[in-house]
């Protein structure tokens, strides 16, 4: 399983980089959706469905509306000119990078190793909750029961966002 | 669009969004659940909305119909939680409702519950900001 996910991730990074390099936008796009459509596949070998199928939707309604988007406006790229201001912003990202590489070494240290986690609460989740809240499911029971919270957070953004699209995108307002 | 895509477009549609429903309903039972569903149901009606243009759903009333039931699913999911702090021991998102027996269709508590309402809200708001790309360009263009 190893050899199969190391090829998709290959996979995934040659389609990242060809959709940062494209002349065109909408190959551009094609290629992002590389990157979507594998990871539902390493979600599949890994043995989450559930992620699988929401990956797997999430990813074609996005591309459709990416598409759209590129079709209607411009499908070449724009020329920008590098000067100082641009300089200065790079550099800050790089120095931001190195930071961030140092801290996660630092953090990695402190890890058990890859696939041998302590797992404490996650035990008692796996263990107990068909008992508890009689639900089949595994990560149903944990999404609606014992993390209530972050599910209604979730539908808190998605209603936020559409929401603020509708704010945004009204330019005549209402009559 | 060709009359291929408007006939396969026709022929299909039903089926994906009573898959939706399928993974909605089953979500405490099999893989998937109110995000999963909510958002093949959008799909649905996405395909059809793209397959025979936006006439088809009246969108200028149907826009503010699916900002409607998104805005009330997601009261009554606030409600459904906010009712376990009242129902039985102080807790927020207290499963009050009897657990049944496992692998049913009717079981678990209040999971399916959220379940539904998680749906309707995921699919109305996917909808509603598709929709709203529609509209406001052609309101735009007008």
């Amino acid at each position: 399983m190893e050899v199969t996910l190391s090829i998709l991730l290959g996979f995934m990074i040659i389609g990242a980089i060809f959709a940062l390099h494209a002349k065109d936008l909408l190959s551009a796009v094609i290629a992002a959706g590389i990157v979507g459509y594998s990871l539902v596949i390493c979600f599949l070998l890994l043995k989450a469905p559930d992620l699988a199928i929401v990956q797997v939707v999430v990813e074609t309604i996005t591309l459709i509306i990416m598409v759209a988007v590129v079709l209607d406006s411009t499908r070449e790229e724009l020329k920008v000119k590098i000067d100082t201001q641009q300089i200065f912003n790079i550099s800050l990202a790089f120095i931001f990078m190195l930071a961030l590489i140092f801290f996660f070494v630092q953090a990695t240290d402190m890890l058990n190793p890859f696939g041998q986690h302590s797992l404490r609460m996650a035990s008692a989740y796996v263990g107990e909750t068909a008992a508890k809240t009689g639900s089949a499911n595994l990560v149903t029971g944990v999404l609606f029961d014992f993390r209530g919270y972050d599910t209604l957070g979730e539908a808190t953004i998605l209603f936020t966002a559409a929401i603020g699209v509708l704010t945004i995108l009204r330019i005549k307002g209402k009559k | 669009m060709s009359l291929i895509v408007k006939k396969v477009a026709q022929l299909i549609t039903g089926f994906i969004f009573l898959y939706g429903i399928y993974i909605i309903v089953h979500g405490h039972l099999t893989p998937g659940g109110g995000f999963a569903g909510g958002a093949i149901v959008a799909g649905a009606y996405i395909l059809q909305t793209l397959a025979f243009g936006r006439d088809t759903l009246l969108l200028k009333k149907k826009e503010t119909n699916t900002s409607l039931s998104e805005s009330i699913s997601i009261l009554i999911a606030l409600m459904l939680a906010g009712a376990g702090f009242f129902i039985g021991t102080k807790v927020f998102f207290n499963n009050y409702l009897p657990t049944g027996k496992i692998g049913d269709l009717v079981s678990a508590g209040t999971i399916p519950l959220y379940n539904i309402f998680i749906g309707i809200e995921v699919a109305a708001a996917l909808l509603t900001i598709f929709l709203a790309l529609l509209i406001y360009k052609e309101e735009i263009e007008e």
